[in-house]
């Protein structure tokens, strides 16, 4: 395969107080081998050494384990390719001359900090409500000495798999954290560990979940599909069922 | 956690959702009742005439399932409208570009549009009841028995185009509202399991046809052949 130019429709949004717009771009000589995020480090060059502003986005492990990589691009979070986060997004997916749009996750709990990069640490304090367990759960000897059914063991590693990245609530029609919420609440409710706190964990939670400001889920099923982990929103309605459990005392 | 004075169960984004699911399935059993109870038109003039006759002499039990009903039509719509307005301002800054990421979401135009084939829902309901359980009264007698002649009233509303395919419409948005609201009320209470879910979402696709199919065939079958 070679090289590809491509046209690219960037969200440019100076902080969070200004507003924004979308502004055009080419970049050249863009490898298929390179991920999405790579080609627009390839972009990111090129402005500065013009001299211009970079383009905020946000990135870390680069490894989809994360969770930092964002961007809706052509309409859809982490991109079209399923089950895929952003930095695993390969450019061998796009054509040459094609134009990609890239929008920030837009929700108002997760505001823009600049151009692409937003504000989740909403899910910081919704984890800080309950998505732990507060013992001392020693050296991994001590984590054996607990027998553990596979079944349990491999939903609760289902639902531990979400990586917080927040595409659910970009991708859902109605700003909803449910997805992500439903998971953190779901991996503890298979073990025995997490059995003690359960009510206060699901109750305080969704209060918090609410408390930031993100939508009603109406079930429409689009984060799971967004989804770079694949969580089910089977989680969704466990979360449903621990939060039933919860308020029926 | 810190005590409220009130209960906040239900008015959380998930205790709202369940209150959404309790009525509308309710609101799905009678509407099945409501269809199948239609279809002694088919019958004939005085079976169907019997009928309504026999719910309408349940006196005080009919008052309890009408109260009952009005309650969950009242919070359904109530509380549709004000999730609705909530999630609007869940995203003040809209996507210049947003589309579906295909399977296994189940978006579709049923579950996007739940907000307003429900306004057209509830404003048909304040028309159909107007037109008949509160319309004009004719009587008649059948074996013996003075009774509510609502029989010529179904065939003189729908012996006009504009009532007919109003009616026929509006049934329609009736199954497209349940496409998406019978498996969403199951998922919404958390009564979802991967061995299910599947088999709930045909349900309530099948529910939603045969509902529309049931509800069109009276009128159209009195607007052509009566
Ligand atoms: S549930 Fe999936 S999309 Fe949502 S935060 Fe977790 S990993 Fe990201
Ligand atoms: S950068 Fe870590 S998951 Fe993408």
């Amino acid at each position: 395969m070679k090289n590809m130019t491509l046209k690219l429709l960037i969200w440019r949004q100076k902080d969070a107080n200004s507003p924004g717009e979308m502004v055009p771009y080419t970049v050249e000589n863009v490898s298929p081998h390179m991920s999405f995020l790579e080609m627009l480090d390839v972009l990111n060059e090129k402005i500065i050494k013009e001299g211009g502003d970079p383009i905020e986005f946000d990135n870390d492990c680069r490894e989809g384990i994360c969770g930092m990589c964002s961007l809706v691009i052509n309409g859809i979070p982490h991109g079209t390719q399923h089950r895929t986060a952003t930095c695993q997004l390969h450019m061998r997916h796009f054509k040459d001359g094609d134009t990609i749009t890239i929008e920030p996750f837009r929700a108002k709990p997760f505001p823009v900090i600049k151009d692409l990069a937003v504000d989740r640490s909403a899910f910081d304090r919704i984890i800080a409500k309950g998505g732990y367990i507060s013992v001392n759960t020693g050296s991994a000897p001590d984590a054996n000495s607990i027998p553990i059914s596979k079944e349990a063991a491999d939903l609760a590693m289902d639902a531990a798999e979400c990586i917080g990245c927040g595409a659910c609530v970009a991708a859902c029609p109605n700003a909803s954290a449910a997805l992500f919420v439903g998971a953190k609440i779901s991996q503890y409710t298979f073990l025995p560990q997490g059995k003690p706190e359960a009510k206060r964990r699901a109750l305080r939670m969704i209060e918090q979940m609410d408390a930031e400001g993100f939508g009603n889920c109406s079930n429409h099923g689009e984060c799971e599909a967004v989804c770079p982990k694949e969580i089910s929103i089977l989680n969704i309605a466990r979360m449903r069922r621990e939060f039933l459990k919860a308020a029926i005392r | 956690m810190a005590s409220k004075p009130y209960d906040t169960t239900f008015l959380t984004t998930v205790g709202k959702k369940i209150v959404m699911a309790i009525t509308g399935l309710f609101l799905v059993i009678f509407v099945v009742e409501h269809m199948l109870g239609n279809l002694f038109f088919l019958v004939g003039a005085d079976a169907y005439n019997e009928y309504s006759h026999k719910l309408l002499s349940l006196g005080p039990l009919l008052w309890a399932i009408e109260i009952v009903l009005l309650a969950a039509f009242v919070f359904h719509a109530f509380y549709g409208i004000s999730i609705t307005l909530y999630n609007k301002s869940a995203r003040p800054e809209k996507y210049k570009q947003l589309r579906s990421a295909g399977k296994p979401s189940r978006k579709t135009i049923s579950s996007t549009t739940m907000i307003y084939t429900g306004l057209i829902l509830l404003i048909f309901l304040v028309i159909h009841l107007k037109s008949f359980k509160y319309g004009t009264y004719y009587s008649t007698v059948v074996n013996g028995v003075e009774m509510r002649d609502l029989h010529r009233l179904m065939v003189e509303k729908f012996s006009t185009p504009l009532y007919t395919f109003g009616y026929v419409a509006v049934m329609i948005l009736l199954g497209f509202h349940l496409r998406h609201g019978f498996w969403s009320a199951f998922q919404s209470l958390g009564a979802n399991h991967p061995r299910y879910s599947a088999g709930i979402y045909t349900l309530g696709v099948f529910i939603a046809i045969i509902l529309a199919i049931g509800f069109v065939a009276v009128p159209l079958w009195i607007y052509f052949t009566q």
